[in-house]
């Protein structure tokens, strides 16, 4: 998103000298809070967006629980893990930077917004180990979900469905006598009937035979972990792009203490795309 | 005091002392002065120009409908290309005009000058919304190119995932427009928040501000909901992620719900501001204080609010529960308040007024009759029972081109008028301004009023092919739109000729007491060339009319100018 | 749409069909043939005058204003008057809030009458599809137009094989969106016996201006007279057809499959004439007689291997219903005597798997 650098500031105006106050601002401060403030209000449009998928991901778990709780576990938790470990040190390494810029350290500053930056690669670099191993594997969105990989995935799921299948009719017909729980048994008995039901379903529906134990519609979960996620990594990469412009002004000496909002401001929008992971990583990878 | 007198003497007619290197308009010139340009009055005309470019071909397509419409069965084009035409028509007018019309044109244009600002806080973000508003406007053009879209301008799934033609284009499009409107909400809320001169409280603002703050909260907090709605509809479409395909398990009327998250706010993006200029202009053409200024600002906030809560009132016959229909028909009731209040109180301004009817103030006029009908008839719509019968029908399309087009285009053109000799520094023909006021009033309720009869005796909204009876209103509205093609035709060359042969215009040819009226007309490049004399923006005592300028003065500087 | 055939569905909609609303309308509205119809416009009525009024005094003292304030001359005096009043601004908001308030009240209440059907309403089902309707009757008859008795209420149960569309039959007062994927419900009580239009309102694409129907109310006692008449068309169908017809809409094909796998019964194909052994160990043939003593009494002999869990069919199928169903069976049998229609067993198979995918989805 070109976005973030464009609301970025530029305070360097060229020709409005050394201390690059913009000729419609009055005093400096003026020009640095608007600046910090349409930062805010960007922020705020970023974490509107990102609240319509945390919305549909509200609406689709709530509707479909067994969804989440099942595919959540054909997500890898330990490189999760190590993501967000990788943005949070960048977190720390960015608010480190800004305080460089701050007090004018500008070879620490290079230093820093660079690690930074490599922390960035790291992050997209394990992204894509994920991303590369769920294509493998069929596990992707909506009409693209293979659910016959699964058995290859989840490990002699398939063979045995039809059997247990029967067995789990009898128990259930057997146990009818002994139960004392009425609702219990028109519950299990709905279910199965609803198992056969899905069983046949998904062979149209769905692209292969999905294993017995294995909710149907497993491609929404995997259609919101993509979208999620792929938004945040387009974020990632346009966070990357900002830090690297940075750096590049960094170098040629653009910011000193009294110039250091771009830093800033950067660092702001660094702190929200961490933050949004933040969100992503438990509610995607860590479901009970 | 004495040097506004000085000043103003040099735009009497005939005497060419005034520097015309001077202006916004003049003082650089070439493609690239302007395309590139971070001055917010010329952004603002490079917006006007696109704007009114978007108003004609989106009006066409509307006389395209309307002609299509004169029988019942096929007249001009077939069912698909009626299709399309009315879904761009939608799509072209909503996201290239109206939204757009009065913020990033009108507003950019003033809201510096009415700050006494010299520019926006962020002049580079502004032209990139420019820009991003360009790059969204072609690419809405192109989508035309790749087989037009037919889905309606509201995209619902699954029609908008599964029909053919270039969709995606088309919400992509939308995407980037979006940005565009967030930019320009960012700006105007840094803007207000951050360049208020010393002296001007929030409560001494002109209410315009006002109400284009409110439309910038709205812009802020609702676009980025449809970015991300318009996004999943594409990532439906492009690779089937199943979130809005009942086929996948996904949900249908969940878009309805996301789209309209955005789409309902808008609504106010769009009424708002042309509740702003309405504020302004009563006063100034009354040449009284706006009766209730903290009514008036204050209900802004809350039409701003209430625009939040209420998107499921259009989906009352969809399938939602019961209970969100019940709640969302009892918050629906409450927008009608700040909105009847803002009504009130222009009426009382009026009262006892010294009301000059010229255009803007026609226009005004028009606007209170013309949003009136269609706010009360929206009390039909957010009663459940009569909405179930109403719904979808073409009571909904008069209702809702009364507060859009009836309401906000009114505005527009009462405020185009008003800034015009601002802007451009010409004064045009009162005459024929009112003549086109009048064509495009009568125009309008001819073309629109039937409608509402039509819809409620049983005329579905969208239908190519209508029953027989209903021919008779069918034709009186064509005719009507007709009219009103005219009279926006007169409207629009009055301007042009004013252009080309209009006399140039005083400071303040009509009595505003809001600062931009204290600059030149057209401004300068950095606005004002003098300390600003801060002052109520309703209070109008401190002025008087000078028969030599044919405009206000501030009082006791005529003199000297008349025996200069 | 393979479950139907295309001969009970009447004509294809083709163009427009005249409006034949038979009562008067009014300038506003058009005839009121429902229960709630004449409280629908009650309200619509109180709401128009409401309106009228409030802007009778807006425009009214507009007007008023602007021409007696006229501006006579530039730079002419002002009166002064108030800046604001808060008894004003009270007054002003307090009424619209009162108005509002009322006016959802009044509002909500029909809304509930709109949206609760009367226990034991007339069950119909409503299939909407791009760009026709189908209406589906308790005895599993199907047409595009629909008929209803009058003075009774009628529950329809909708959904959409596409896109979204929206039954709407403005003499009713009633309109509901049809959902892929799921099912909405409306209801209404016919008032007056009569033929009127029945419209899609949700835009559903090239031809959703056709996709227009009637609804037929029967006069008191005729509708069952005519349903009966109509579903009887069974008889004027080849019978090994009208019993494949009659195993999908009577719900046989839940259990009993049409592929040959085994189902919670078993399966159709190669059943006729085949022997079984049942339950208590003796041998049965599956002919004409056992067919029948199986869908009347199915307890009566279970065949080895299945559940004794189906229901009987006495008195909800007619004997002649029973004959084309055998007619059907044998056409689906290696035994059954004809073999012709073995295309016909494979488009039922196509069609079951159809069904039930869509049924999940649900």
């Amino acid at each position: 998103m070109s976005s973030a650098t464009n609301s970025s500031p530029d305070p360097g105006q060229g020709n409005e000298g050394k201390h690059h106050l913009a000729h419609y601002f009055d005093t400096r401060a003026q020009q640095y809070d608007s600046h910090k403030l349409a930062m805010w209000l960007f922020l705020a449009t970023e974490i509107l967006m990102f609240g319509g998928l945390f919305c549909a991901y509200a609406i689709y778990r709530a509707t479909h629980p067994e969804v989440f709780l099942y595919a959540h576990t054909l997500l890898d938790k330990n490189l999760g893990a190590i993501n967000t470990i990788v943005l949070l040190f960048s977190s720390f390494t960015m608010a480190w930077g800004v305080r460089a810029a701050m007090l004018g350290q500008r070879k620490l500053l290079m230093g820093l917004l660079a690690v930074t930056i490599l922390c960035g690669f790291g992050f997209m670099g394990i992204k894509s180990i994920e991303y590369t191993h769920k294509w493998k594997h069929g596990l992707l969105w909506g009409e693209r979900f293979d659910y016959a990989a699964l058995q290859d995935h989840g490990g002699g799921h398939g063979e045995t469905v039809v059997d247990e299948h029967a067995h789990a009719a009898d128990d259930q017909i057997d146990a009818h006598a002994d139960d004392d729980h009425g609702h219990a048994d028109v519950d299990d008995e709905a279910a199965a009937v609803m198992a056969e039901l899905d069983r046949d379903a998904e062979i149209t529906v769905a692209h292969g035979h999905a294993p017995e134990d294995v909710p149907r519609n497993l491609h929404i979960f995997f259609g919101i972990y993509f979208v999620m996620t792929g938004l945040h990594g387009i974020h990632v990469l346009a966070g990357m792009g900002m830090l690297t412009w940075l750096l590049v002004r960094a170098t040629r000496g653009d910011f000193g203490t009294h110039n250091y909002t771009a830093v800033d401001l950067g660092g702001l929008y660094w702190h929200l795309v961490d933050l949004i992971w933040i969100f992503l990583f438990p509610l995607l990878y860590l479901i009970h | 005091m004495n040097t506004g007198a000085t000043t103003t003497a040099d735009h009497v007619p005939g005497t060419a002392t005034h520097d015309d290197h001077g202006n916004y308009l003049t003082c650089d010139k070439g493609f690239r002065s302007w395309i590139l340009t971070l001055d917010h009055k010329r952004i603002g005309v490079m917006y006007l120009g696109m704007i009114l470019f978007s108003f004609l071909v989106g009006g066409i397509m509307a006389l395209l409908v309307r002609t299509e419409l004169l029988t019942p069965t096929q007249t001009i084009m077939s069912a698909d290309d009626y299709n399309r035409m009315f879904t761009l028509h939608g799509a072209v007018m909503i996201f290239l005009f109206i939204i757009p019309g009065i913020p990033a044109a009108l507003g950019n244009f003033v809201l510096p000058l009415m700050l006494g600002a010299k520019d926006v806080a962020l002049p580079r973000l502004n032209l990139a919304s420019f820009h991003i508003y360009a790059v969204g406007a072609v690419m809405a053009v192109l989508s035309i190119l790749l087989g037009g879209v037919d889905t309606g301008w509201t995209f619902y799934t699954p029609y908008s995932t599964t029909t053919n033609g270039a969709v995606i284009m088309v919400t992509m499009s939308v995407f980037v427009l979006g940005f565009s409107s967030i930019f320009t909400g960012i700006n105007f809320i840094v803007t207000v928040h951050k360049m208020r001169p010393a002296g001007m409280g929030w409560f001494k603002m002109p209410l315009m501000l006002w109400a284009l703050y409110s439309t910038a909260i709205i812009q802020v907090l609702a676009t980025p909901v449809l970015a991300i709605t318009v996004l999943l509809l594409v990532a439906e479409r492009a690779l089937g992620i199943g979130i809005f395909d009942p086929a996948l398990g996904g949900d249908p009327v969940l878009f309805q719900h996301f789209f309209w998250f955005y789409s309902h706010p808008a609504v106010y993006i769009m009424i708002l501001p042309a509740m702003g200029i309405i504020s302004e202009l009563v006063a100034v053409y009354c040449r009284k204080p706006i009766f209730g200024y903290k009514a008036i600002a204050y209900s802004s906030i809350a039409i701003a609010i209430f625009s939040f809560l209420v998107w499921g009132h259009h989906m009352f016959v969809s399938g939602q529960s019961d209970l969100a229909t019940v709640i969302f028909s009892a918050l629906t009731f409450s927008v009608s308040i700040p909105s009847a209040v803002k009504v009130f109180n222009w009426l009382s301004t009026m009262y006892r007024g010294s009301i000059k009817m010229d255009a803007p103030m026609l226009y005004t006029m028009s606007f209170i009759v013309l949003f009136g009908i269609g706010g009360l008839t929206g009390l039909f719509l957010a009663t459940l029972s009569t909405d179930v019968h109403l719904h979808d029908t073409y009571f909904i399309v008069a209702h809702f081109h009364y507060t859009m087009m009836g309401g906000t285009m009114i505005a527009f053109l009462a405020g185009l008028y008003h800034w015009w000799p601002k802007m451009f520094g010409r004064m045009y023909s009162m005459k024929w301004a009112n003549i086109g006021a009048t064509l495009v009033f009568i125009g309008f309720n001819l073309t629109f009023f039937i409608q509402f009869i039509m819809g409620s005796k049983g005329m579905p909204r969208r239908y190519f092919n209508y029953p027989p009876e209903f021919e008779i209103y069918h034709q009186i509205s064509s005719i009507g739109s007709y009219v009103l093609a005219v009279g926006l035709f007169v409207a629009g060359g009055v301007l042009v000729h004013s252009l080309l042969a209009g006399r140039r215009a005083p400071r303040n040819p009509c009595g505003g007491a809001t600062l931009e009226w204290q600059a030149d007309s057209p401004p300068i490049h950095h606005n004002f060339d003098e300390p600003l004399v801060l002052t109520d923006p309703y209070d109008y005592s401190g002025q008087e009319w000078d028969e030599t300028v044919q405009g206000y003065v501030i009082a006791g500087a005529s003199k000297e100018t008349s025996s200069t | 749409m393979n479950a139907f055939d295309s001969a009970a569905l009447g004509q294809p909609h083709a163009g427009l069909r005249p409006f034949l609303a038979q009562l008067p309308d009014s300038f506003w509205m058009p005839s009121q043939a429902s229960s709630v119809a004449s409280e629908v416009d009650t309200v619509f009525f109180v709401i128009y005058w409401i309106s009228a009024f409030f802007f009778a005094i807006i425009v009214g003292l507009m007007v008023l204003f602007a021409v007696r304030y006229r501006r006579r001359r530039e730079g002419e005096s002002v009166a002064k008057t108030a800046h604001h009043s808060v008894a004003l601004e009270v007054t002003w908001t307090a009424i619209p809030v009162i108005v509002s308030a009322i006016l959802f009240v009044v509002g909500f209440k029909g809304y509930m009458n709109l949206v609760t059907p009367p226990r034991n309403s007339y069950e119909i089902s409503v299939t909407g599809q791009k760009w026709q309707w189908f209406f589906t009757y308790p005895n599993g008859y199907v047409t595009s137009e629909l008929h209803v008795p009058v003075d009774r209420p009628v529950n329809l149960t909708m959904t959409s094989e596409d896109v979204l569309h929206s039954l709407w039959i403005p003499a009713f007062r009633v309109k509901k969106d049809l959902v892929p994927g799921r099912y909405t419900r409306a209801w209404f009580e016919a008032t007056e016996p009569g033929t009127y239009p029945l419209l899609c309102t949700e835009y559903c694409g090239t031809g959703h201006s056709d996709m227009l129907s009637v609804v037929t109310v029967h006069e008191s006692g005729r509708f069952d007279t005519w349903l009966e008449q109509a579903a009887n068309l069974y008889d004027t169908m080849p019978p090994a057809e009208a019993g494949e017809m009659l195993v999908q809409r009577k719900g046989c094909v839940q259990c009993h499959s049409l592929t040959g796998a085994a189902g919670i019964g078993p399966t159709f194909v190669d059943m006729y004439g085949h022997s079984f052994a049942t339950k208590e160990g003796t041998q049965i043939v599956a002919d004409d007689n056992y067919i029948r003593e199986s869908i009347v009494d199915p307890m009566a002999s279970i065949i080895a291997g299945y559940e004794p869990v189906m229901p009987t069919f006495a008195g909800k199928i007619k004997d002649s219903e029973i004959t084309y169903i055998i007619a059907y069976l044998k056409s689906v049998s290696s035994l059954g005597g004809t073999d012709e229609d073995e295309a016909a067993a494979a488009d039922g198979e196509g069609t079951e798997t159809e069904e039930a995918s869509t049924e999940e989805v649900h």
